[in-house]
């Protein structure tokens, strides 16, 4: 039986750290994610597990240190937030490069510019390129399930790529929700022992870790990470099978909701998701107006195809961006979605909205005018702007805006 | 009762309103419901003042906004009333419940001209009595117990012991004082709520 519990997202992520047990976590506290190093930091304390605690000076020395205990063969987690990560940038690349199944507790915080510390993807979308496997969750439930689920995928032979758990700061991270554990014996068994096939403790494959590379290896390298990208994607199709097996809890590269014969989409990532089904809700049972979701679980790797085809039939699609990127065309997701779409031959009305940012409140009621705008879209074939903005103040709203 | 409570809190950094809302979704989880409880950070120091709200619900919830249409509305500090419209958004069937040692004659004039229930708790002398230091989040989490009904106020005391118990394990000598700062609480939201729309409740 599975455990029912009231934790809040960064209590469950340390919980299931605690389950797992690992061997290393190196990490510097910074907002809103230290509250998990603090908790695991407390189970060491207590005894409860064995995991070495690295008190590091930097975010960059935590994913140094990372990138030694993972590929000394230890199974090793850390966790960060906003310019956290951003400290970490250059050794971010290095663990994918080096195919280091190191896992990251990453609590999602506006990158600083102003000074912002609430929920905003600026901090993992600026990462996106760095060859980490990006898996986000709408509520505590999800960020805890997504992170049974990390090292199974990460240290799968077929990949050996470092995971990050992204949940949005403060939104999940400091939010109390109900939430069903799986039995810590259980939770062990689904995630497994490590057993590294190559590591630097193993005195008799002596081997190096990192070396240069020049233009003659270099390639070669970097087409073997998008090999192990693309392999990932089975991966993670069959860990979440094993987990529905475990949990009755069924997770894909993204959740369709109400797409069974919606005609308006929006596409969505993070705990924004979990309103906008309370709209998708409301507007099928007053209007009967056919409104759906895809809420996008798996960012890295970009499930293109399956992505177009949940989204073939669509009248209207909005995609929501929780983090600029300053093309002055469209966010991070938009132009994936809209590749996917022109590389499906589809045709619908597409616009990008930013919402959000730096933790801007989106409600029901914005994503009811999503919905409106969408089907105004569908009517007129006009779209004023396909880059738009959700709850920005009144003065400043022009064009889609909402 | 509703299908789902909304409760928006009001207070300052260091009141213990964000704990008292965690509180809250913790004795509520308790009774079976579906619970959410959350605070609204800014720039965090003592004093500034903080927002944190619950929903409770006999279905999961998955709305993940704060709440700008409450049911009940509990402030931690009458301070606050000049400079926030805590009623904003209030729903006219609910109430607002003002920690106060002024009567609610001085309150109503600062409440926007809010037209639901009105509730006063002088949660400070609650607690000064109780507990001899002033902790206005024990009582005002009983008051909300009390005016919205969300749970039983026996099952409530029940769980607030045992969640007492559990924090203040290496300082048990302050159970009883917090548990009967509880108790005092019920009994003047008892004493006091029978009459009019606009009631007074004062310890």
């Amino acid at each position: 039986m599975a455990v029912r519990e009231r934790l809040s997202g960064n209590e469950a992520v340390a919980y299931a750290i605690k389950q797992i047990n690992p061997d290393v976590m190196p990490a510097f506290p910074i907002t809103p994610s230290t509250e998990i190093p603090q908790y695991v930091a407390n189970y060491i304390a207590n005894g409860e597990i064995g995991t070495e605690f690295i008190h590091v000076e930097s975010e960059h020395s935590a994913m140094s240190a990372a990138i030694g205990a993972s590929a000394a063969g230890a199974r090793t987690v850390t966790a960060t937030s906003s310019c956290g990560m951003a400290l970490m940038w250059e050794e971010l690349y290095v663990a994918a490069s080096d195919r280091l199944p190191v896992v990251l507790a990453l609590v999602n915080r506006a990158l600083t510019g102003p000074i912002n510390i609430n929920a905003d993807h600026s901090d993992s979308m600026g990462a996106r390129d760095s060859g980490w496997i990006q898996i986000y969750a709408e509520s505590n439930q999800e960020v805890y399930d997504n992170f049974l689920q990390a090292y199974p995928i990460a240290e799968n032979a077929a990949v050996r790529l470092p995971v990050m758990i992204c949940q949005d700061g403060f939104i999940t991270s400091h939010g109390v929700e109900n939430i069903l554990l799986v039995e810590d014996e259980k939770a062990k068994e689904f995630v497994g022992e490590y057993c590294p096939e190559h590591y630097l403790l193993n005195e008799k494959e002596p081997m190096a870790v990192g070396p240069y590379a020049v233009s003659n290896y270099y390639m070669e390298t970097k087409r073997a990470q998008r090999e192990a990208m693309k392999n990932a994607k089975q991966v993670i199709l069959e860990t979440a099978e094993k987990f529905e097996r475990m949990t009755g809890r069924k997770y894909g590269f993204f959740e369709e909701y109400r797409m069974e014969d919606a005609q308006y989409a929006v596409v969505v990532i993070g705990s924004a998701a979990g309103t906008c089904k309370a709209a998708v809700d409301k507007i099928r049972e007053t209007t009967g107006k056919k409104a759906g979701l895809v809420k996008i679980r798996v960012f890295r790797p970009f499930p293109e195809e399956e992505l177009a085809a949940a989204l073939k039939g669509m009248k209207a699609i909005a995609v929501l961006d929780r983090s600029e990127m300053f093309s002055a065309t469209s966010g991070p997701l938009g132009a994936e979605v809209r590749a996917a779409l022109y590389g499906a031959k589809l045709e619908a009305e597409v616009v990008n909205y930013f919402y959000g940012l730096g933790g801007r409140d989106i409600t029901v009621e914005d994503f009811e005018r999503v919905y409106e705008n969408l089907e105004e879209m569908a009517k007129t074939h006009v779209v004023k702007d396909m880059y738009a903005y959700i709850g920005l103040r009144e003065g400043d709203r022009h064009g889609n805006s909402l | 009762m509703k299908d789902t409570i909304e409760i928006r809190w009001h207070g300052r950094g260091g009141q213990g309103a964000k704990t008292a809302a965690l509180l809250l979704a913790d004795v509520a989880f308790q009774t079976g419901k579906y619970v959410q409880g959350f605070p609204e950070y800014g720039p965090e120091r003592m004093g500034a003042p903080i927002t944190a709200y619950n929903r409770i619900s006999s279905r999961p919830i998955t709305i993940h906004s704060n709440i700008y249409f409450p049911d009940y509305v509990v402030v931690v500090d009458d301070g606050l009333l000049e400079s926030i419209d805590v009623t904003a958004g209030l729903k006219k069937d609910g109430a607002v419940i003002v920690n106060t040692s002024r009567s609610k004659e001085e309150i109503l004039p600062m409440l926007h001209g809010f037209e639901g229930k009105v509730f006063t708790v002088d949660a400070r002398k609650i607690s000064v009595s109780a507990l001899g230091k002033n902790y206005p989040n024990s009582p005002m989490l009983a008051a909300v117990v009390a005016v919205s009904g969300v749970m039983e106020q026996e099952v409530f005391l029940k769980e607030m012991q045992a969640s007492f118990e559990h924090k203040f394990a290496k300082k048990p000598e302050v159970i009883e004082g917090n548990m009967k700062a509880l108790q005092l609480t019920f009994e003047a939201i008892e004493e006091n709520s029978n009459g009019t729309d606009r009631q007074a409740v004062c310890a």
